[in-house]
């Protein structure tokens, strides 16, 4: 069985992501023990509710640094959800400036509402189109619905884009650079789609 | 591309299972809550609303253990709602796998608590839940107490002061449609979609996919919550969204 690594930031619901990393035939394991990440293999740093409140957290118990440090070191598979994919970005917009893990350069900035029906938070499912090269979206095709609850979006440069979202005038639904990935939604709420994505992630 | 609509089973907890009644009253057995989340989950519905409708009239908290058992098999979004009178319960609620809590009559007493949530636990995970009467006179009023308690407050008013305070999601239930299979209150749906910016859920009424069409077209809701006709018809959230989707609604298939 793959071991996961669930990074706790201590501000999110982890028992959803630790059951479906088991459904998906991974050995997860949740930590916040920041020589645990460091030693880990595959990493998976979930999040939800604030930005601030989050990297405080991850500063506060040194695993901010332990994350840079593991992922400048060694290239093993990471996936940023939701809020812990905007963890990823350089800095957030949300409540004022507060610095990100800088793990791909970008910016978390609100979405803004481009048509009727757009309401924000955007909440619901929503089609993705990834590159076409997407080893995440493996099986997976364009067009697929996966489950978004969020307020602030990742900017980022078009090459870090690895699939995008059409609504709210488009944005960026996943972001990969190398082994360091992120999505937007929520691969454990999205039933069959999002457990072919966790087991995507699993086989890398 | 617009935002798809959703289709939300609601279940309804009392005691040791899941009821179903009519105007809050009147409940009748449905079966059992883990054995309805294993199925909505194989048949993917878009999400689920799950309600301790005794906690708060008993004065008990929410039911961390139940919700921790329940949500283990629900690999779909699950809004938790019923007893939630601080943010340690929502707190614990997200702790234990819900993604959304509602709150109700503890936010009409303290409507500072969808702030203190909103604030600890992020503005999307805070459904402030209105549960509605609409009086002899036309005049809707908000309820407490799980449709007990008159408070005197408008809906419209109330929607736009809990958005203010930092709700991510209003779940709009009309206490006198409830269970009667009748359709939603359209109107009232509609108010409070033009007051909010947030995603507004329609609740209570819904006898047919007609009606559901009927609300998002003109009430502009942006869910459809139902229980009765899931519970004691024929009719499926499946079948729901392929009749919305030949009537032009963006839905998940």
């Amino acid at each position: 069985m793959t071991a996961v690594v669930i990074v706790n930031s201590g501000v999110c619901n982890l028992d959803s992501i630790r059951r479906a990393v088991e459904e998906c035939g991974g050995h997860p394991l949740v930590t916040d023990d920041p020589r645990v990440v460091e030693g880990a293999d595959r990493v998976i740093l979930p999040g939800v509710g604030s930005f601030a409140a989050a990297m405080q957290a991850l500063n506060a118990t040194g695993l901010a640094a332990g994350l840079r440090n593991l992922l400048a070191r060694r290239e093993i598979p990471f996936l940023g959800i939701c809020l812990g994919m905007q963890l990823m970005a350089t800095r957030s917009h949300e409540f004022g400036l507060t610095e990100g893990l800088d793990l791909i350069p970008g910016e978390i900035v609100p979405l803004r509402s481009t048509q009727a029906g757009e309401r924000i938070p955007h909440m619901g499912w929503n089609e993705t189109y990834p590159q076409p090269e997407a080893t995440l979206w493996r099986q997976l095709p364009a067009g697929t619905d996966f489950y978004f609850v969020h307020s602030y979006h990742y900017e980022c440069a078009g090459g870090d884009v690895l699939a995008t979202c059409p609504s709210y005038g488009g944005f960026t639904a996943a972001v990969q650079r190398g082994h360091m990935m992120g999505v937007q939604f929520h691969p454990e709420k999205s039933q069959k789609a999002g457990f072919q994505l966790l087991r995507n992630f699993l086989a890398l | 591309m617009t935002v798809k609509i959703r289709v939300m089973p609601t279940l309804l907890f009392r005691d040791v299972g899941l009821v179903k009644g009519v105007g809050f009253d009147s409940w009748r057995r449905t079966g059992s809550a883990l054995q309805a989340i294993k199925v909505y989950n194989m048949r993917e519905v878009d999400e689920l609303v799950f309600l301790d409708i005794r906690a708060t009239p008993d004065g008990r908290a929410p039911d961390f253990a139940q919700v921790d058992e329940l949500a283990d098999e629900c690999f779909m979004p699950m809004t938790v709602g019923g007893g939630v009178r601080n943010p340690d319960h929502i707190g614990g609620l997200l702790a234990v796998g819900a993604d959304k809590v509602a709150i109700n009559t503890a936010a009409l007493a303290r409507p500072k608590l969808i702030e203190e949530g909103a604030l600890r636990y992020g503005a999307q995970c805070i459904v402030v839940s209105i549960d509605v009467m609409r009086h002899a006179d036309g005049r809707a009023e908000v309820l407490s107490d799980c449709g007990k308690k008159p408070t005197g407050r408008d809906p419209v008013e109330w929607a736009r002061e809990a958005e203010a305070l930092g709700a991510g999601e209003i779940l709009l239930t009309s206490v006198g449609r409830d269970g009667t299979f009748s359709g939603y209150d359209v109107p009232l749906t509609r108010a409070v979609v033009d007051a909010v910016g947030i995603p507004v859920i329609a609740s209570g009424g819904c006898g047919s996919y007609q009606h559901m069409a009927e609300v998002l077209r003109d009430g502009k809701a942006d869910a459809v919550a139902a229980a009765s006709i899931f519970h004691f018809t024929e009719q499926t959230p499946r079948q729901a969204k392929v009749y919305l989707k030949e009537q032009g609604f963006n839905v998940r298939l």
